[in-house]
């Protein structure tokens, strides 16, 4: 495998996860950038995320 | 009360544009009741219902346009009228903001050549995102802490497995193919390819590089466990070895604080493979088992900074730099300059730092000249502060350390935090404030601004009990940044600050002067 | 267990772009739907009791029972309403849907569809218009005069027609519709245009006077929704297949009858979920505020289950200014969609998305993982009987029908050893 997978030579696709500023700044910088309009899963409900789970075949 | 009417006969409007406008106009003072609408036969009905319905009206057809309403003192038809052209004649803004997927799954289904996740969600659900980014074959920036250290390892052993990056947690600086990510800041392209496992450490190596003429090709993050035993340098290794690969990468830097021994051994047994210099700063560690590794030690991040630079431009390492940019009697002539101002009673220096890898440089560059240095992120644990709120005898707070933290956002995006505590340190006992200012993407629109009137009401009061507050302060950055450095440092200097080019020589200015007061001390005692 | 859920998935997803829904005819629902009689009364929505129906749903159901002759006004039609004698079933169990109240009783004229892959049929009345209308709730002479006249001229009037045209495909018309700035749901000025252009040849030729097909043509003209009541029973007869696929959690019913809101999941059979339906926010006519609304009503919904209504909105945008939004915003629902959905519509194409297909097969398990509940456009009742419709807007489903339908898909997985 390549170090890295080839990652200096790529041109950089950034995908981002929380904090709207970090997703601006690159916005700004014209790289490109995708911001994720993130929620916790099940929107934190315990009782939903074990059931979920429990289908995924996760404990 | 009266009920007063436009018609327009023969003229169009939809009928959602007219609900939408009757919303409006409805809000209006004085307007009690309004019915904006074209002359159909519900209309009139609906008309009617509101009492709005008058002989004008019923005798109007499907084609005209009628507004009918109950309006009150202060209202007119007139003012009616105008607000309702406004609002007809108004177009809509520029479409809303364009689609943005709710999970990660759909940012690549939309986007599948995306390389790079920047995570800086809440700690407990970071790791499952950081799974996911690695399983899809991205490589991930981990900005988030509270992340625990066995799903560190899990996801960093994954990581490297696959070849990919797994920054963090906890980190906070990088840049990736000249890209600068998170706290970061614009640096010049060039061959010093740089792994931190310290934020701000990465970031006044690299902005001094800049400052010096030179530039980087890589910086790469590693989160501040990295070199612990648990971890074992696993991204530092891996980072260290794709710069040794990478042909554009001329001379390496590595730096973090000292590692555990049997780590920093597995890192510095590479540096011989590197076929390139290689410059490792274990900030405060042993420079003995580094150069043994043929590497070379610095004794400052400016001083690793410097030497980085100067081997890239051929030159053989130079000596370790605890000198000024300007002479030396310029500094001890400033010092007594600075100490002959106090009062008797000031002996004490405090450090506000938002960089905790400055602050943490700062103690152990001091510490050899005054002693014992409290602080929140203290260099030996009894001198750990007792209440963090509370500056005792000589004190370094580093306020992005959790302590400060919990509820409120890092101090280089809210400076409030410690702009606050900067006139409250100006205690009559206090003879030098010492501070960093960082720049660069992340931080602040302007720090700079942010300090510049506590620093003047701090020499203000200081003066006005009968001493002088020294206050010194680095700006840690590049003209490319933002908020420009040029412009930070003058901002600096005019609120009475004394700016120095780096954060070792404000720190080693400092020393000179608590040197000079305390031999004033020892004379006028 | 996961795999299985994907192959059941991949299966209930596969059966519905197989389905190839088509008008076969019209008939009667005496005649035609199965398990009716002159005592029964379908209506929209899951299963309900009298004392629960709220008002534009009773008001359809006196309105039924005088058309019916069952009762001669709205005292003897309350009472005998209320006196057990009569037998309440949702549309959904017999084949039907039913637009708003969805109140389907033994004479009246339906449409009668058939999905050709499957064989299987489906049922809908007729559209009667704008204004006072059954389906809101409304029993006036005005509104069962229309309804005889539905029966005795336009029904059989369209009959005729169809009896000449043959059979019309109704995926290819509404494959086109949606690239004509039609939904399905609360824009159908497209599909109704489309359907009278096919139909109007062949009904020049009928046997019925000049006047009889003039007033039917001028009925479906004045009515931009006539093409409402043939694109639900497409969608229930495309969906109706995938009842019963083991593993399936795939959503082939949404239906509400004004008080709750219903779904109906592939891999646990005919087992309804519900909770209560939401007030609907929306755009209200002049002199209607939110507190004029009932809950949300109909069968119509069945078309985001398909796929197109809210789910298609992007390519009818007219629909986001009910809630006074953009294009921008209609785009974005329909892109929220595909966060929830199995797969993307082989037959219905939507050009502001690229022609991507129209996102298409709610997952329970999506909806509850990413908070996204399906996104819904439709009209807005009076809570009273008779008053009609106060407005449009947007609305979606409770969460709770779909956490209540993961719970017992657990359980059920469990009791057969899966997990």
């Amino acid at each position: 495998m390549k170090p890295l997978n080839g990652l200096f030579e790529k041109q950089l696709r950034v995908v981002n996860l929380g904090l709207e500023a970090f997703y601006e700044d690159l916005k700004n910088q014209s790289v490109e950038v995708v911001q994720v309009d993130w929620r916790p899963p099940a929107g934190g409900n315990e009782k939903m995320l074990s059931l979920l789970g429990k289908l995924k075949g996760k404990k | 009360m009266a009920v007063q009417t436009t018609i327009r006969k023969n003229a169009y409007y939809d009928s959602v544009t007219l609900m939408l406008i009757t919303k409006d106009l409805a809000k209006l003072p004085g307007v009690e009741d309004i019915l904006v609408g074209m002359a159909t036969e519900l209309n009139k009905e609906l008309a009617a219902n509101l009492n709005l319905l008058t002989p004008e009206l019923e005798a109007l057809s499907a084609n005209d346009f009628f507004v009918t309403a109950e309006l009150s003192g202060e209202a007119s038809m007139e003012m009616l009228v105008s607000a309702l052209d406004a609002l007809l004649s108004a177009k809509k803004s520029s479409a809303g903001s364009s689609y943005r997927p709710a999970s990660l799954q759909t940012a690549l289904s939309n986007e599948p050549e995306l390389n790079l996740a920047l995570i800086s969600l809440p700690g407990r659900y970071a790791a499952a995102e950081v799974e996911k980014a690695l399983d899809a074959g991205l490589h991930v920036m981990l900005f988030s802490d509270n992340v625990s250290i066995e799903d560190e390892k899990r996801l960093k052993e994954k990581a490297v497995s696959k070849q990919l990056l797994m920054m963090g947690p906890d980190c906070g600086t990088a840049m990736i193919n000249h890209v600068p990510l998170a706290f970061c800041n614009v640096v010049r392209p060039g061959g010093i390819g740089i792994v931190g496992a310290s934020g701000t450490g990465t970031q006044e190596i690299m902005s001094l590089i800049d400052q010096l003429g030179g530039g980087v090709s890589q910086v790469i993050g590693t989160g501040g466990r990295d070199l612990k035993t648990e971890i074992g340098g696993l991204m530092m290794l891996q980072a260290f070895e794709a710069l040794i690969a990478d042909p554009e990468t001329k001379v390496i830097v590595l730096v973090s604080k000292p590692p555990a021994p049997e780590v920093a051994k597995k890192v510095l047994d590479l540096v011989n493979k590197a076929g390139k210099p290689v410059v490792v700063d274990f900030i405060g560690g042993d420079r003995t088992a580094i150069e043994a590794a043929g590497a070379v030690a610095c004794i400052s991040l400016e001083d690793a900074a410097r030497k980085a630079v100067a081997l890239l431009r051929g030159d053989a390492a130079p000596s370790d730099f605890s000198g000024f940019d300007v002479p030396e009697a310029d500094i001890d002539a400033l010092a007594a300059h600075e100490a002959g101002k106090k009062a008797p009673i000031q002996k004490y220096l405090r450090g506000l730092f938002t960089g905790g890898t400055l602050a943490d440089e700062a103690m152990k560059l001091l510490g050899p000249d005054l002693g014992t240095i409290w602080s929140n992120i203290p260099l030996k644990p009894e001198e750990q502060l007792k209440d963090v709120k509370v500056s005792a005898e000589h004190t370094v707070i580093d306020f992005g350390d959790d302590a400060f933290t919990v509820g409120r956002p890092h101090p280089m995006i809210d400076p409030s935090t410690r702009s606050e505590r900067i006139v409250k340190e100006a205690a009559p006992d206090v003879a030098v404030l010492l501070m960093d200012v960082v720049l660069g993407y992340g931080s602040h629109p302007d720090p700079a601004g942010e300090v510049a009137a506590q620093i003047r009401e701090a020499r203000e009061n200081a003066a006005a009990s009968g001493g002088d507050l020294t206050v010194i302060a680095s700006v840690c950055g590049t003209e490319g940044d933002p908020q420009g450095l040029k412009a930070s440092r003058e901002t600096l200097s005019e609120a009475g600050a004394v700016v120095m080019p780096s954060n070792a020589q404000a720190v080693r200015l400092a020393a000179k002067i608590m040197k000079a007061i305390a031999k004033q001390g020892g004379e006028r005692a | 267990m996961e795999e299985r859920i994907l192959k059941a998935n991949q299966e209930a997803f596969d059966r519905l772009q197989l389905a190839q829904p088509t008008i076969v005819g019209i008939g009667t629902a005496g005649e035609d739907i199965p398990g009716m009689d002159k005592m029964t009364v379908l209506h929209a929505g899951p299963p309900i009791t009298w004392e629960r129906m709220s008002g534009p749903l009773r008001g359809a159901i006196v309105g039924g029972l005088i058309y019916e002759g069952l009762a001669k006004d709205e005292a003897e039609a309350l009472e005998l309403a209320a006196s057990g004698k009569i037998t309440f079933d949702s549309c959904h169990h017999h084949n039907a849907v039913g637009p708003m109240a969805g109140v389907t009783t033994f004479s009246m004229p339906v449409w009668k569809l058939r999905n050709e892959a499957f064989g299987n049929m489906a049922y809908c009345t007729l559209n009667e218009g704008l204004g006072k209308v059954l389906r809101y709730g409304a029993f006036s002479e005005e509104v069962i005069d229309r309804l005889k006249w539905m029966e005795k001229v336009l029904a059989p009037v369209l009959k005729a027609t169809l009896a000449l045209s043959g059979p019309i495909d109704l995926k290819t018309m509404i494959a086109q519709i949606v690239q004509m700035g039609d939904e399905g749901h609360n824009r159908n000025k497209a599909g109704t245009s489309l359907l009278i252009r096919e139909l109007a040849p062949y009904l020049v030729m009928t046997d019925f006077s000049d006047e009889d097909k003039r007033d039917v043509l001028k009925f479906m003209h004045s009515n931009d929704h006539f093409f409402l009541n043939l694109t639900m029973p497409a969608c229930k007869c495309s969906l109706d297949p995938l009842e019963g696929i083991e593993n399936s959690t795939m959503v082939y019913t949404m239906a509400r009858n004004g008080t709750d809101f219903g779904i109906r999941v592939s891999g646990l059979g005919n087992r309804w979920f519900t909770a209560p339906a939401e007030i609907i926010d929306g755009l209200f006519f002049p002199g209607f505020t939110k507190e004029d609304a009932n809950p949300d009503i109909g069968d119509s919904v069945i078309t985001e289950t398909c796929g197109i209504g809210g789910f298609a909105m992007a390519t009818a945008p007219a629909i986001v200014q009910f809630v006074g939004g953009t294009p921008q915003d209609a785009f974005n629902f329909t892109s929220s969609m595909y966060e929830i959905t199995i797969g993307e519509s082989s037959a219905f194409k939507l050009p502001p998305m690229n022609f991507r297909g129209s996102p298409t097969g709610i997952d329970i398990m999506k909806v509850i993982e990413t908070q996204i509940r399906p996104i819904i456009n439709t009209g807005i009742a009076h809570k009273n009987a008779g008053v009609g419709q106060v407005g449009a807007g947007l609305v979606r489903p409770p969460m709770k029908c779909f956490e209540d339908a993961l719970e017992a898909f657990v359980e059920d997985a469990q009791s057969r050893g899966l997990i």
